[in-house]
Protein backbone atom coordinates (compact mmCIF):
# COMPACT_ATOMS: atom_id res chain seq x y z
CA UNK A 1 0.00 0.00 0.00
CA UNK A 2 1.64 3.31 -1.32
CA UNK A 3 1.24 6.23 1.07
CA UNK A 4 -0.43 9.43 0.21
CA UNK A 5 0.63 12.89 1.32
CA UNK A 6 -1.45 15.41 2.40
CA UNK A 7 -1.60 16.98 -1.29
CA UNK A 8 -2.41 13.91 -2.94
CA UNK A 9 -5.81 15.09 -3.96
CA UNK A 10 -4.79 18.75 -4.44
CA UNK A 11 -2.20 16.97 -7.16
CA UNK A 12 -4.63 14.91 -8.85
CA UNK A 13 -7.17 18.00 -9.34
CA UNK A 14 -4.99 19.76 -10.45
CA UNK A 15 -3.64 17.23 -13.38
CA UNK A 16 -0.54 15.64 -11.78
CA UNK A 17 0.24 12.33 -13.24
CA UNK A 18 1.19 10.19 -10.32
CA UNK A 19 4.10 7.50 -9.58
CA UNK A 20 5.02 5.46 -6.73
CA UNK A 21 8.25 6.97 -5.24
CA UNK A 22 9.91 5.15 -2.41
CA UNK A 23 6.57 3.63 -1.37
CA UNK A 24 4.90 6.99 -2.01
CA UNK A 25 2.11 8.24 -3.98
CA UNK A 26 4.12 11.39 -5.66
CA UNK A 27 3.58 13.60 -8.81
CA UNK A 28 5.84 13.32 -11.68
CA UNK A 29 4.68 16.11 -13.51
CA UNK A 30 1.70 18.16 -14.57
CA UNK A 31 1.68 19.34 -18.11
CA UNK A 32 5.38 19.28 -18.74
CA UNK A 33 8.33 18.92 -17.05
CA UNK A 34 10.55 21.31 -19.29
CA UNK A 35 7.87 24.06 -18.81
CA UNK A 36 7.73 23.37 -14.75
CA UNK A 37 12.34 23.11 -15.22
CA UNK A 38 12.07 26.26 -16.97
CA UNK A 39 9.38 28.17 -14.10
CA UNK A 40 12.06 27.25 -11.35
CA UNK A 41 14.87 28.50 -13.20
CA UNK A 42 13.49 32.01 -14.22
CA UNK A 43 10.89 32.21 -11.22
CA UNK A 44 9.70 29.81 -8.86
CA UNK A 45 7.74 26.89 -8.55
CA UNK A 46 7.22 24.22 -5.24
CA UNK A 47 7.03 21.09 -4.86
CA UNK A 48 5.42 18.70 -2.90
CA UNK A 49 8.29 17.13 -0.69
CA UNK A 50 6.25 15.07 1.97
CA UNK A 51 7.57 12.18 0.93
CA UNK A 52 10.56 13.58 3.09
CA UNK A 53 10.07 12.94 7.04
CA UNK A 54 11.02 14.86 9.62
CA UNK A 55 12.54 13.34 12.87
CA UNK A 56 12.56 15.11 15.74
CA UNK A 57 15.41 14.65 18.34
CA UNK A 58 15.89 15.97 21.51
CA UNK A 59 17.73 15.26 25.05
CA UNK A 60 20.42 16.15 26.86
CA UNK A 61 22.50 13.55 24.69
CA UNK A 62 21.24 14.54 21.62
CA UNK A 63 23.73 16.38 20.03
CA UNK A 64 26.56 13.61 21.53
CA UNK A 65 24.11 11.17 18.91
CA UNK A 66 24.28 13.15 16.20
CA UNK A 67 28.41 13.87 16.38
CA UNK A 68 28.62 10.33 16.74
CA UNK A 69 26.37 9.17 14.03
CA UNK A 70 26.85 12.04 11.55
CA UNK A 71 30.01 12.22 9.22
CA UNK A 72 29.65 16.37 9.59
CA UNK A 73 29.94 18.10 13.50
CA UNK A 74 26.66 19.55 14.33
CA UNK A 75 29.18 21.37 17.49
CA UNK A 76 29.32 23.90 14.09
CA UNK A 77 25.90 24.87 14.92
CA UNK A 78 26.43 25.05 18.60
CA UNK A 79 26.25 28.98 18.97
CA UNK A 80 23.27 29.01 16.25
CA UNK A 81 19.81 28.20 16.92
CA UNK A 82 18.13 28.04 13.60
CA UNK A 83 21.34 27.02 11.73
CA UNK A 84 21.01 24.09 9.52
CA UNK A 85 24.07 21.77 8.01
CA UNK A 86 23.89 18.59 5.36
CA UNK A 87 25.87 15.91 6.24
CA UNK A 88 26.24 11.96 5.36
CA UNK A 89 24.95 9.19 7.64
CA UNK A 90 27.58 6.47 7.29
CA UNK A 91 28.48 2.65 8.29
CA UNK A 92 31.20 2.06 10.35
CA UNK A 93 32.65 1.35 6.54
CA UNK A 94 32.23 4.42 5.08
CA UNK A 95 29.39 3.26 2.90
CA UNK A 96 26.44 6.02 3.15
CA UNK A 97 23.56 5.10 4.70
CA UNK A 98 21.72 8.33 3.81
CA UNK A 99 21.93 12.06 3.34
CA UNK A 100 20.12 14.43 5.26
CA UNK A 101 19.55 18.04 6.61
CA UNK A 102 20.22 18.61 10.62
CA UNK A 103 18.34 21.51 11.95
CA UNK A 104 19.39 23.49 15.19
CA UNK A 105 16.36 24.40 17.14
CA UNK A 106 18.38 25.77 20.62
CA UNK A 107 18.81 23.72 23.64
CA UNK A 108 19.12 20.13 23.30
CA UNK A 109 16.28 19.94 20.42
CA UNK A 110 17.23 19.11 16.90
CA UNK A 111 15.31 18.29 13.53
CA UNK A 112 16.63 15.93 10.48
CA UNK A 113 15.38 15.70 7.65
CA UNK A 114 15.73 12.16 6.08
CA UNK A 115 14.84 10.90 2.67
CA UNK A 116 11.51 8.60 2.10
CA UNK A 117 13.68 5.44 1.11
CA UNK A 118 15.81 5.34 4.41
CA UNK A 119 13.29 7.26 7.01
CA UNK A 120 12.27 4.27 8.75
CA UNK A 121 15.56 2.33 8.80
CA UNK A 122 17.68 5.49 9.91
CA UNK A 123 15.13 6.41 13.01
CA UNK A 124 16.04 2.53 13.85
CA UNK A 125 19.48 3.26 13.11
CA UNK A 126 19.63 5.94 15.81
CA UNK A 127 17.88 4.53 18.03
CA UNK A 128 20.07 1.21 17.83
CA UNK A 129 23.15 3.90 18.57
CA UNK A 130 21.08 5.64 21.30
CA UNK A 131 20.14 2.36 23.30
CA UNK A 132 24.20 1.18 22.98
CA UNK A 133 25.42 4.01 24.44
CA UNK A 134 22.26 4.57 26.67
CA UNK A 135 21.99 8.20 25.87
CA UNK A 136 18.63 9.81 27.24
CA UNK A 137 17.73 11.08 23.79
CA UNK A 138 13.91 10.72 22.53
CA UNK A 139 13.30 10.52 18.68
CA UNK A 140 9.94 11.62 18.13
CA UNK A 141 8.48 10.82 13.86
CA UNK A 142 6.41 13.59 12.84
CA UNK A 143 3.95 12.14 10.36
CA UNK A 144 1.64 14.32 11.62
CA UNK A 145 3.87 17.43 9.24
CA UNK A 146 4.56 17.90 5.67
CA UNK A 147 6.96 19.55 3.22
CA UNK A 148 6.74 22.03 0.39
CA UNK A 149 9.89 23.22 -1.77
CA UNK A 150 9.38 26.49 -3.24
CA UNK A 151 12.47 27.58 -5.45
CA UNK A 152 13.78 29.76 -7.78
CA UNK A 153 14.99 33.35 -8.06
CA UNK A 154 11.71 34.83 -6.74
CA UNK A 155 10.58 32.29 -4.56
CA UNK A 156 11.51 33.64 -0.87
CA UNK A 157 10.22 36.94 -1.81
CA UNK A 158 7.02 36.03 -3.16
CA UNK A 159 6.64 33.43 0.19
CA UNK A 160 7.78 36.53 2.40
CA UNK A 161 4.89 38.62 1.17
CA UNK A 162 2.13 35.33 0.67
CA UNK A 163 2.53 34.25 4.95
CA UNK A 164 3.25 37.83 5.88
CA UNK A 165 7.02 36.56 7.15
CA UNK A 166 8.90 39.58 6.25
CA UNK A 167 11.93 38.48 7.99
CA UNK A 168 12.15 35.79 5.20
CA UNK A 169 13.87 38.26 3.07
CA UNK A 170 17.44 38.42 5.21
CA UNK A 171 16.99 34.98 5.83
CA UNK A 172 20.60 33.19 5.64
CA UNK A 173 21.32 30.16 3.54
CA UNK A 174 21.19 27.08 5.37
CA UNK A 175 19.10 28.69 8.68
CA UNK A 176 15.69 28.65 8.92
CA UNK A 177 12.64 30.17 11.03
CA UNK A 178 9.38 29.47 12.58
CA UNK A 179 6.15 30.79 12.37
CA UNK A 180 2.84 30.44 12.71
CA UNK A 181 3.33 26.89 12.37
CA UNK A 182 5.62 27.11 9.76
CA UNK A 183 9.11 25.87 10.03
CA UNK A 184 11.19 27.49 7.39
CA UNK A 185 14.49 26.84 6.14
CA UNK A 186 16.34 28.84 3.14
CA UNK A 187 17.22 25.34 1.54
CA UNK A 188 16.78 23.54 -1.06
CA UNK A 189 17.52 21.20 -3.93
CA UNK A 190 17.34 22.72 -7.35
CA UNK A 191 20.67 25.08 -7.39
CA UNK A 192 18.15 27.86 -7.00
CA UNK A 193 17.80 30.19 -4.45
CA UNK A 194 14.26 29.19 -1.87
CA UNK A 195 12.53 27.81 0.69
CA UNK A 196 11.81 24.55 2.64
CA UNK A 197 8.35 25.05 4.63
CA UNK A 198 7.49 21.91 6.98
CA UNK A 199 4.05 22.63 8.09
CA UNK A 200 1.01 20.49 9.70
CA UNK A 201 -0.66 18.45 6.40
CA UNK A 202 -3.72 20.11 7.51
CA UNK A 203 -2.41 23.77 6.06
CA UNK A 204 -0.86 22.30 3.32
CA UNK A 205 -3.59 22.38 0.66
CA UNK A 206 -4.44 26.20 1.41
CA UNK A 207 -0.34 26.06 0.98
CA UNK A 208 -0.52 25.03 -2.60
CA UNK A 209 -3.44 27.15 -3.73
CA UNK A 210 -2.27 29.98 -1.93
CA UNK A 211 1.10 29.39 -3.77
CA UNK A 212 -0.68 28.88 -7.17
CA UNK A 213 -2.99 32.26 -7.06
CA UNK A 214 0.69 33.94 -6.41
CA UNK A 215 2.00 32.57 -9.65
CA UNK A 216 3.86 30.06 -8.36
CA UNK A 217 3.23 26.68 -10.16
CA UNK A 218 3.42 22.96 -8.84
CA UNK A 219 6.47 21.29 -10.01
CA UNK A 220 7.09 17.53 -9.94
CA UNK A 221 9.84 14.72 -9.48
CA UNK A 222 10.65 15.12 -13.10
CA UNK A 223 11.67 18.47 -13.14
CA UNK A 224 13.18 17.79 -9.15
CA UNK A 225 15.24 14.93 -11.04
CA UNK A 226 16.63 17.82 -13.94
CA UNK A 227 17.04 20.88 -11.65
CA UNK A 228 18.69 18.91 -8.89
CA UNK A 229 21.68 17.13 -11.74
CA UNK A 230 22.14 20.66 -13.21
CA UNK A 231 23.10 21.89 -9.55
CA UNK A 232 25.30 18.89 -9.60
CA UNK A 233 23.47 17.09 -6.69
CA UNK A 234 23.77 13.29 -5.53
CA UNK A 235 20.47 11.40 -5.13
CA UNK A 236 20.57 8.83 -2.86
CA UNK A 237 19.77 5.37 -4.18
CA UNK A 238 21.37 6.67 -7.83
CA UNK A 239 24.86 8.13 -7.28
CA UNK A 240 25.30 6.92 -3.56
CA UNK A 241 24.37 4.32 -1.41
CA UNK A 242 25.86 1.85 0.96
CA UNK A 243 28.93 0.48 -1.17
CA UNK A 244 30.73 4.06 -1.68
CA UNK A 245 31.87 6.69 0.50
CA UNK A 246 31.18 10.53 0.30
CA UNK A 247 34.84 11.12 -1.12
CA UNK A 248 33.78 8.78 -4.11
CA UNK A 249 30.58 10.76 -4.01
CA UNK A 250 31.68 14.06 -4.36
CA UNK A 251 30.85 14.79 -0.79
CA UNK A 252 33.92 14.98 0.86
CA UNK A 253 33.00 18.53 1.91
CA UNK A 254 29.89 16.73 4.50
CA UNK A 255 33.39 14.90 6.17
CA UNK A 256 34.20 16.89 9.20
CA UNK A 257 37.35 15.55 10.67
CA UNK A 258 39.15 18.49 12.59
CA UNK A 259 38.47 17.65 15.77
CA UNK A 260 40.60 14.39 16.22
CA UNK A 261 38.67 13.35 19.73
CA UNK A 262 34.93 12.99 17.89
CA UNK A 263 35.37 9.33 16.98
CA UNK A 264 32.30 9.49 14.55
CA UNK A 265 30.79 6.15 12.76
CA UNK A 266 32.75 5.43 9.46
CA UNK A 267 35.85 7.66 10.67
CA UNK A 268 38.53 5.17 10.96
CA UNK A 269 37.61 3.96 7.53
CA UNK A 270 37.22 7.15 5.62
CA UNK A 271 41.20 8.26 7.17
CA UNK A 272 42.43 4.55 6.05
CA UNK A 273 40.59 5.54 2.23
CA UNK A 274 42.75 9.11 2.37
CA UNK A 275 45.69 7.14 3.29
CA UNK A 276 45.45 4.87 0.52
CA UNK A 277 44.95 8.14 -1.81
CA UNK A 278 43.46 7.72 -5.54
CA UNK A 279 40.20 5.92 -5.49
CA UNK A 280 36.33 6.25 -7.11
CA UNK A 281 35.29 9.63 -7.70
CA UNK A 282 32.04 11.17 -8.62
CA UNK A 283 32.76 13.39 -11.83
CA UNK A 284 30.50 15.83 -13.70
CA UNK A 285 30.30 15.03 -17.66
CA UNK A 286 29.25 17.05 -20.45
CA UNK A 287 28.47 15.69 -24.20
CA UNK A 288 27.57 18.39 -27.08
CA UNK A 289 25.89 15.49 -28.95
CA UNK A 290 24.07 12.59 -27.22
CA UNK A 291 22.58 11.85 -24.05
CA UNK A 292 23.98 10.15 -21.06
CA UNK A 293 22.04 7.49 -19.63
CA UNK A 294 22.06 5.61 -16.20
CA UNK A 295 24.47 2.60 -16.33
CA UNK A 296 26.49 3.62 -19.54
CA UNK A 297 30.25 3.13 -19.42
CA UNK A 298 32.71 5.82 -20.50
CA UNK A 299 36.05 4.80 -21.71
CA UNK A 300 39.47 6.77 -21.50
CA UNK A 301 41.76 7.28 -24.58
CA UNK A 302 42.96 3.58 -25.08
CA UNK A 303 39.34 2.83 -24.93
CA UNK A 304 39.10 1.15 -21.52
CA UNK A 305 36.32 1.29 -19.75
CA UNK A 306 36.75 3.63 -16.94
CA UNK A 307 33.31 5.17 -15.70
CA UNK A 308 29.57 4.46 -15.09
CA UNK A 309 27.14 7.15 -15.27
CA UNK A 310 24.64 6.88 -11.88
CA UNK A 311 22.78 9.59 -13.52
CA UNK A 312 22.06 11.42 -16.84
CA UNK A 313 19.77 13.73 -18.30
CA UNK A 314 19.12 15.97 -21.42
CA UNK A 315 19.85 19.39 -19.13
CA UNK A 316 16.92 21.46 -20.29
CA UNK A 317 18.59 24.24 -19.32
CA UNK A 318 22.23 23.56 -20.85
CA UNK A 319 20.37 22.22 -24.13
CA UNK A 320 23.01 19.14 -23.95
CA UNK A 321 23.77 15.91 -22.39
CA UNK A 322 24.92 15.62 -18.73
CA UNK A 323 25.66 13.68 -16.05
CA UNK A 324 27.38 12.43 -13.00
CA UNK A 325 29.79 9.79 -13.29
CA UNK A 326 31.41 7.73 -11.31
CA UNK A 327 35.12 7.52 -12.29
CA UNK A 328 37.82 4.29 -11.13
CA UNK A 329 40.08 6.91 -10.81
CA UNK A 330 40.51 10.72 -10.10
CA UNK A 331 40.48 12.38 -13.50
CA UNK A 332 40.65 16.26 -13.89
CA UNK A 333 37.77 18.64 -15.04
CA UNK A 334 38.88 19.49 -18.78
CA UNK A 335 39.66 15.81 -19.46
CA UNK A 336 37.78 13.74 -22.77
CA UNK A 337 36.21 10.63 -22.19
CA UNK A 338 34.15 8.91 -24.93
CA UNK A 339 30.94 7.67 -23.39
CA UNK A 340 29.44 4.73 -25.53
CA UNK A 341 26.15 5.16 -26.61
CA UNK A 342 24.35 2.26 -28.34
CA UNK A 343 27.84 0.87 -29.71
CA UNK A 344 28.69 4.54 -30.70
CA UNK A 345 31.37 6.48 -28.90
CA UNK A 346 30.84 9.77 -28.18
CA UNK A 347 32.88 12.52 -26.95
CA UNK A 348 32.27 13.69 -23.40
CA UNK A 349 34.10 16.64 -21.38
CA UNK A 350 34.47 15.97 -17.65
CA UNK A 351 33.41 18.86 -15.62
CA UNK A 352 33.05 19.88 -12.02
CA UNK A 353 29.94 19.85 -11.00
CA UNK A 354 27.40 22.22 -10.92
CA UNK A 355 26.49 22.37 -14.21
CA UNK A 356 24.70 25.50 -14.04
CA UNK A 357 24.96 28.41 -11.62
CA UNK A 358 22.90 31.46 -10.87
CA UNK A 359 21.90 31.40 -14.67
CA UNK A 360 24.47 30.07 -16.82
CA UNK A 361 26.43 27.11 -17.64
CA UNK A 362 29.49 26.87 -15.46
CA UNK A 363 31.62 25.11 -18.22
CA UNK A 364 32.36 25.75 -22.24
CA UNK A 365 33.30 22.81 -24.67
CA UNK A 366 36.49 22.12 -25.82
CA UNK A 367 37.25 21.93 -29.59
CA UNK A 368 36.90 18.27 -29.66
CA UNK A 369 33.50 17.41 -28.14
CA UNK B 1 -7.68 10.09 -22.23
CA UNK B 2 -5.80 10.30 -24.58
CA UNK B 3 -6.82 11.08 -28.48
CA UNK B 4 -7.08 7.77 -30.99
CA UNK B 5 -8.39 9.06 -34.46
CA UNK B 6 -10.64 6.42 -36.01
CA UNK B 7 -9.17 7.25 -39.59
CA UNK B 8 -5.56 5.27 -38.36
CA UNK B 9 -4.33 1.81 -37.84
CA UNK B 10 -2.26 1.14 -35.00
CA UNK B 11 0.24 -1.00 -33.41
CA UNK B 12 0.81 -2.67 -29.67
CA UNK B 13 3.81 -1.20 -29.88
CA UNK B 14 1.68 2.22 -29.88
CA UNK B 15 2.55 3.94 -33.55
CA UNK B 16 0.40 4.70 -35.42
CA UNK B 17 0.14 4.18 -39.67
CA UNK B 18 -2.10 6.21 -41.86
CA UNK B 19 -2.60 4.96 -45.69
CA UNK B 20 -1.44 7.76 -48.17
CA UNK B 21 -2.25 5.32 -50.76
CA UNK B 22 -0.44 3.95 -53.42
CA UNK B 23 1.08 1.64 -51.10
CA UNK B 24 2.76 4.38 -49.18
CA UNK B 25 2.01 4.45 -45.36
CA UNK B 26 3.18 7.60 -42.91
CA UNK B 27 3.85 6.34 -39.44
CA UNK B 28 3.73 8.18 -36.00
CA UNK B 29 3.68 7.55 -32.27
CA UNK B 30 -0.11 7.73 -30.51
CA UNK B 31 -0.71 10.56 -28.38
CA UNK B 32 -0.75 7.62 -25.28
CA UNK B 33 3.09 6.90 -26.25
CA UNK B 34 3.70 10.84 -26.34
CA UNK B 35 2.21 11.02 -23.13
CA UNK B 36 3.67 8.24 -21.57
CA UNK B 37 7.64 9.46 -22.47
CA UNK B 38 6.78 12.74 -21.25
CA UNK B 39 8.96 15.96 -23.07
CA UNK B 40 10.45 14.49 -25.47
CA UNK B 41 14.35 16.12 -26.72
CA UNK B 42 15.37 13.42 -29.45
CA UNK B 43 14.41 11.33 -31.80
CA UNK B 44 16.28 9.12 -34.20
CA UNK B 45 14.14 7.93 -37.00
CA UNK B 46 15.70 5.32 -39.56
CA UNK B 47 17.21 6.33 -42.92
CA UNK B 48 15.97 6.26 -46.04
CA UNK B 49 15.59 3.19 -47.39
CA UNK B 50 16.20 1.32 -44.54
CA UNK B 51 13.78 -2.44 -44.51
CA UNK B 52 12.18 -2.33 -41.26
CA UNK B 53 10.46 -5.49 -39.70
CA UNK B 54 7.29 -5.14 -37.59
CA UNK B 55 7.75 -5.14 -34.14
CA UNK B 56 11.71 -4.59 -33.98
CA UNK B 57 13.32 -2.04 -32.88
CA UNK B 58 14.22 0.61 -35.42
CA UNK B 59 15.26 4.11 -33.39
CA UNK B 60 15.35 5.66 -30.10
CA UNK B 61 12.90 8.35 -28.79
CA UNK B 62 14.60 10.26 -25.71
CA UNK B 63 12.96 12.58 -23.22
CA UNK B 64 14.88 14.03 -20.81
CA UNK B 65 14.71 11.46 -18.27
CA UNK B 66 15.08 8.46 -20.28
CA UNK B 67 15.44 6.96 -23.66
CA UNK B 68 12.95 4.52 -25.52
CA UNK B 69 13.18 2.49 -28.20
CA UNK B 70 10.84 2.71 -31.41
CA UNK B 71 9.63 0.19 -32.72
CA UNK B 72 8.34 -0.51 -36.45
CA UNK B 73 4.66 -1.34 -36.63
CA UNK B 74 4.74 -2.76 -39.98
CA UNK B 75 6.82 -4.72 -42.16
CA UNK B 76 8.51 -1.99 -45.32
CA UNK B 77 10.88 -0.05 -46.35
CA UNK B 78 11.81 3.81 -45.25
CA UNK B 79 10.65 6.38 -48.05
CA UNK B 80 10.59 9.95 -46.32
CA UNK B 81 11.65 10.93 -42.66
CA UNK B 82 10.18 14.06 -40.92
CA UNK B 83 13.40 16.06 -40.59
CA UNK B 84 11.96 18.66 -38.84
CA UNK B 85 12.06 16.05 -35.87
CA UNK B 86 15.85 17.04 -35.84
CA UNK B 87 15.55 20.43 -34.80
CA UNK B 88 11.65 20.52 -33.15
CA UNK B 89 11.56 16.79 -30.89
CA UNK B 90 8.68 18.57 -29.20
CA UNK B 91 6.24 18.24 -32.10
CA UNK B 92 5.98 14.42 -31.15
CA UNK B 93 4.54 15.90 -27.91
CA UNK B 94 2.21 19.16 -29.31
CA UNK B 95 0.87 17.17 -32.62
CA UNK B 96 1.86 13.65 -32.56
CA UNK B 97 -0.58 12.84 -35.59
CA UNK B 98 0.35 15.77 -37.18
CA UNK B 99 2.96 17.34 -37.49
CA UNK B 100 4.85 15.14 -35.37
CA UNK B 101 4.58 12.30 -37.40
CA UNK B 102 8.26 10.20 -38.03
CA UNK B 103 8.42 8.91 -41.27
CA UNK B 104 6.42 7.13 -44.67
CA UNK B 105 7.08 3.76 -45.39
CA UNK B 106 6.47 1.51 -48.58
CA UNK B 107 4.59 -1.31 -47.24
CA UNK B 108 2.25 -4.29 -48.23
CA UNK B 109 -1.83 -3.43 -48.50
CA UNK B 110 -2.30 -6.79 -46.19
CA UNK B 111 0.58 -5.44 -43.49
CA UNK B 112 -1.45 -2.42 -42.96
CA UNK B 113 -4.91 -4.34 -42.93
CA UNK B 114 -3.24 -6.64 -39.74
CA UNK B 115 -2.84 -3.66 -37.59
CA UNK B 116 -5.58 -2.89 -34.80
CA UNK B 117 -8.26 -0.28 -35.78
CA UNK B 118 -8.78 2.20 -33.01
CA UNK B 119 -11.22 0.81 -30.89
CA UNK B 120 -8.73 -2.22 -30.59
CA UNK B 121 -5.94 0.42 -29.99
CA UNK B 122 -8.11 1.96 -27.30
CA UNK B 123 -8.29 -1.39 -25.25
CA UNK B 124 -4.73 -1.30 -24.64
CA UNK B 125 -4.56 2.31 -24.52
CA UNK B 126 -6.46 2.57 -21.64
CA UNK B 127 -6.10 -0.77 -20.10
Amino acid sequence: MTKQTALYDWHLAHGARMVDFAGWQMPLQYASQLAEHKAVRELAGFFDVSHMRPLDIEGKDARSLLRHALANDVAKLDAHPGKALYSTLLQVDGGIIDDLIVYYRGGDTYRIVLNASGAEADTAHFQKLIDQHAWQVTLSKRPDLGIVAVQGPKARARVADLLQIPALESLKSFTALEQDGFFIGRTGYTGEDGVEIIAANTLLPELAERLLTAGIAPAGLAARDSLRLEAGLDLYGQDMDTSVSPYASNLGWTVDLRDSDRAFMGRSALEAELTRGDGPRLVGIALSAGIPRHGYVLEDAAGTPCAVVTSGIFSPSLQCGIALARVNTPVAAGSILQLVIRGARKPAMVVKPPFWRQGAATFTFAEEC
Amino acid sequence: MSKIPESLRYSSTHEWVEDLGDGRYRVGITDHAQALLGDLVYAEVPEIEKNLQAGTVCGVLESVKAAADLYAPIDGKVLERNEALNDSPQLLNEDPYGQGWMMVVAAESSAYAGLMDAAAYANIAEA
